[in-house]
Formats: C-alpha cells, sequence, structure tokens
C-alpha cells in the first residue's frame, strides 16, 4: 500500500488495492455459490489463474488457485490464494515520490453445506501487505423456489482490517466494514435469465490513505508551483448501494449474450453508472467472446483537484478515484475445451482473456507536467492492458 | 442504526417476493426438461470465477463505485 520515497522515507500511498481486496473476495464468495446449478454443490475443480495488468506506470500480475472438494453429498469445501507483484511508478507515486515494489497475498477458505434445496455458505479470508491487514467473515444461503425457476441468495459479511503506516511505525487505525448482499436469479423463457442483485457497504473507521496529500492554492513568494500539499481528511464513515440487472440470453446461432447495467449511489453523494455487453460464439470446441464496458461517475462531495486554501473545508480528498471521470473498457477472450488422457481428469477447459481499460478524468490533473498555472495543468488519461491465462481441471 | 433499517428494508422486499410467488397461482412456465440451453456452458454468466473475481477486484481499485458486480444469482435447476 505505501510508497517508499527517496532516502528510504515513505512518502505516499497510491491505490486502494489493499482496502477493495475483502470487498471483492466476498462478492465474488456469494456468486460462486449462487451462480451454480439450483440446490447443487460446486464442482470439484481446480482454478488456476495468471493475472498481467499493465497500464497508468502500473505493472501488477501474479498467480492465483481455487481448489474445490466434496466431502460426502452435502459437504464442499474450498480454498483459494492469490499474489499480486506490484512494480507503482502511477501519476500519484510520480507526483509526490518515487516508484516502489510490494507484495499482496489474498487468502481464504470457505464450505458449501447442502441441505435439501437450500445451500449455507461459511467463509473466512485474508488480505496481508506490508502496511495493511485485513479479515473478513461471511455467511451466505442461496435457496430455489418456483419450481427451480427463482433463486435467492442472500450474503452478510463482517470486515475487520488494520491500516498502518511505513513511516510510523506506531500508527494502527481500524476500519470495521459489513456487507449485505441479496440476490435474485429469475429465469424468464428456455433461453433467458435476469438477475437482480442488491449490496449495501457500510463502512466505520479510518477510511482514508494515511500518506496521500491534497494540494491547495499557495501564491506565497518562492513556490513557483503555486500550490501546497496538507493530509487528506475523510469522514469516518462510508454507506454505499448498488443496484445491478443482469440479463442473460442465448441464440440459436450458438451464441450467447450477457449484458449488466448497474446503479451506485453513496453517503459520500457518489454516483456511478455501469453498462456492460459480452457476445458470445462457439466454434466446434472453441467460444470466442467480445465484450464492451462503460462506467462514469460523479466526484463525492468533498473532492477537489485545487482547494482554494489550506483547511478549506472539514473533509478533503484528491484521490482520482473519488474524482468525476468515465472509463472504457473493450475485451476479446477464447475459451477452449481439452480432452485430457490422464485418468483422475475428468475434462479441462483453458481461456485467455485480452482487455483494454481507458480511463479518463474531467477534474483530476496532471501535476507532473510544468510550465502550467495551478489548477491549468492537462487533465489526465491513462490506458492499461489487462491480460489473464486460465486453466481449469475438473476432477 | 442504519444497518438495522436497511436490513429491514431488505428483509421485507425478501419476504414480499416469497409470499407473492406462493399466493399466486402462477405456475413454473419453463419445464426441466426445456432448460437445456440454459444449462449450456456458453450461458455461465462467469466461467473463470478467479478471472471475474480479479476483474472485480480490477475495477474497485480504479473506479469509486463498489458492490452488486456479479450476478443476482443464477442456476436453472437442470441438475
Amino acid at each position: 500500500m505505501a510508497l517508499r520515497g527517496q532516502g528510504g522515507a515513505v512518502v505516499v500511498v497510491i491505490n486502494t488495492v489493499a482496502r477493495v481486496a475483502l470487498y471483492t473476495l466476498w462478492t465474488t464468495f456469494i456468486v460462486w455459490t449462487s451462480t451454480s446449478f439450483a440446490a447443487v454443490l460446486p464442482e470439484e475443480r481446480i482454478d488456476l489463474l495468471h493475472h498481467n495488468y499493465n497500464g497508468g506506470g502500473m505493472q501488477i500480475d501474479g498467480p492465483a488457485v481455487l481448489v474445490r472438494k466434496n466431502l460426502g453429498e452435502q459437504v464442499s469445501v474450498s480454498g483459494h490464494y492469490l499474489v499480486d507483484s506490484v512494480s507503482a511508478a502511477s501519476v500519484d507515486v510520480e507526483s509526490y515520490a518515487s516508484p516502489y515494489r510490494e507484495e499482496r497475498i489474498e487468502k481464504s477458505i470457505s464450505s458449501d453445506f447442502l441441505i435439501e434445496k437450500t445451500i449455507y455458505s461459511l467463509g473466512y479470508s485474508t488480505s496481508d501487505e506490508s502496511d495493511y491487514n485485513g479479515k473478513s467473515y461471511a455467511f451466505g444461503v442461496s435457496q430455489d423456489f418456483f419450481g427451480d425457476l427463482t433463486t435467492l441468495s442472500l450474503g452478510y459479511s463482517i470486515g475487520d482490517d488494520t491500516v498502518g503506516n511505513s513511516t510510523d511505525m506506531n500508527f494502527s487505525e481500524d476500519v470495521d466494514r459489513r456487507t449485505f448482499q441479496l440476490g435474485l436469479s429469475q429465469i424468464l423463457t428456455s433461453v433467458s435469465v435476469l438477475g437482480i442483485a442488491l449490496e449495501f457497504i457500510n463502512d466505520e473507521g479510518y477510511l482514508n490513505n494515511p500518506y496521500r496529500p491534497v494540494r491547495y492554492q499557495d501564491n506565497a513568494p518562492g513556490n513557483t508551483k503555486g500550490w501546497s500539499t496538507q493530509a487528506e481528511v475523510y469522514p469516518n464513515t462510508r454507506h454505499s448501494n448498488a443496484l445491478a440487472l443482469t440479463y442473460t440470453h442465448y441464440f440459436q446461432w450458438d451464441g450467447a449474450l450477457v449484458a449488466q447495467y448497474r446503479y451506485y449511489t453513496d453517503s459520500w453523494d457518489l454516483q456511478g453508472n455501469t453498462l456492460a455487453v459480452e457476445l458470445r460464439k462457439r466454434l466446434g470446441s472453441w467460444i470466442l467472446s467480445t465484450k464492451l464496458r462503460g462506467y462514469t461517475q460523479t466526484a463525492a462531495d468533498f473532492y477537489s483537484d485545487l482547494f482554494p486554501f489550506s483547511d478549506a473545508q472539514n473533509f478533503l480528498a484528491r484521490d482520482k478515484e473519488l474524482s468525476t471521470f468515465n472509463t472504457v473498457l473493450v475485451g476479446i477472450g477464447a475459451r477452449y475445451n481439452l480432452k485430457p488422457s490422464l485418468g483422475f481428469v475428468k475434462k479441462a477447459e483453458v481461456g485467455i482473456m485480452f482487455d483494454r481499460h481507458m480511463l479518463q478524468y474531467d477534474n483530476f490533473r496532471d501535476i507532473r507536467q510544468s510550465g502550467f498555472v495551478a489548477g491549468q495543468e492537462p487533465l489526465y488519461a491513462f490506458g492499461a492492458n489487462v491480460v489473464r491465462f486460465n486453466l481449469l481441471v475438473w476432477f | 442504526m442504519q444497518m438495522t433499517s436497511l436490513f429491514c428494508r431488505v428483509a421485507t422486499l425478501g419476504l414480499s417476493l416469497a409470499l407473492g410467488a406462493g399466493c399466486t397461482s402462477i405456475k413454473p412456465w419453463v419445464k426441466p426438461y426445456e432448460r437445456a440451453k440454459l444449462a449450456d456452458p456458453i450461458m455461465v454468466q462467469e466461467p473463470f470465477p478467479l478471472d471475474a473475481g480479479y476483474m472485480k477486484h480490477m475495477y474497485r481499485s480504479r473506479e469509486g463505485a463498489r458492490g452488486s458486480e456479479g450476478s443476482g444469482g443464477g442456476g436453472c435447476g437442470c441438475n
């Protein structure tokens, strides 16, 4: 999480990777449970992933593995391990400090219990790096009804994070998180399914970054930049709400469509809209896919690229993820069914995905550029390539 | 307090849905033998769960919105 500046001092922090890791993990956990076929335990399988992200001065890559095994007819257990190796020289890093390297490790164990037509799930996960540690406990339940046309899933998780600071060994702050998820899947026709997902997240504690500053206008003699910095200050609470609709359709030309719309709002006055469409086509043992995703958001009410003076308001942020911006992602993918001859392998599948993610900020400026009046620097934009290689083995 | 209110809202919604399904005379209109296409691997919303989890993490790291990235449940009762 931290960025080490020249001379070994930690100067600033960049990303929210650690903070978001456990949110994502348990969203995924609930979806793993709820997207299984109704009232059936997950299949016994080993999933392998290698991921690579390259863009905006960030290079992140590493492996991940997920193993699921059944214990009898009613219990399934799984374990998950992921590594992020980060090499960071993002716009924040280059604006305030020097590039750094670090590693984050994410682990989880979970278990599903099938009782009649209901699946109960329990899980525990951790995310660890040098100055941020998170752990999370989750419970989920999924039930089919209405002739198995409808699946209702509920999830609840408790997060407990500890925020550190590499420049201050005595610094330790807590973040408590409660996440509630509700999912409803409805079969509409013999070729279409509609899904509705609601998720509410409540955070309490130290929510800002211990390193990242904001900037304010400062025309003092000798200050050629025209601005100075002070520590950012966030509220201690954040309540967020997200609603998503997902439509899946099978076409007679042996293809499929997955379309999703999501609306997001939170107590920081940030609103987001996401629209994603994926088209798939089968050709023999191959399934080819293409994807388009657009996202737009308004800024948090305490965000500013350049505050008019020091301590201009109670809460201060210059995190570009809280600014007004939009993103576009285009992607392609290919899956291939393998015919393994190994005795214990029932079947296998490989998949490679390539996405191009482009981000354009409306009120976050690139202050690395010199020769501009404060507040008139070029708006920041960047693109990133995201490549993943997947291998699934059923046993 | 806010969590309690939130939970009540969600519980009410869930109960309404369950009661609505139980009190109506509508019968399930897609029979199990008509669900073959829904069970096709091409219809799986997230065929690679690790990949999907990684992408959600990537979005959450770079965008302000969070939550409901996955589907609203799934399954077709085919097995």
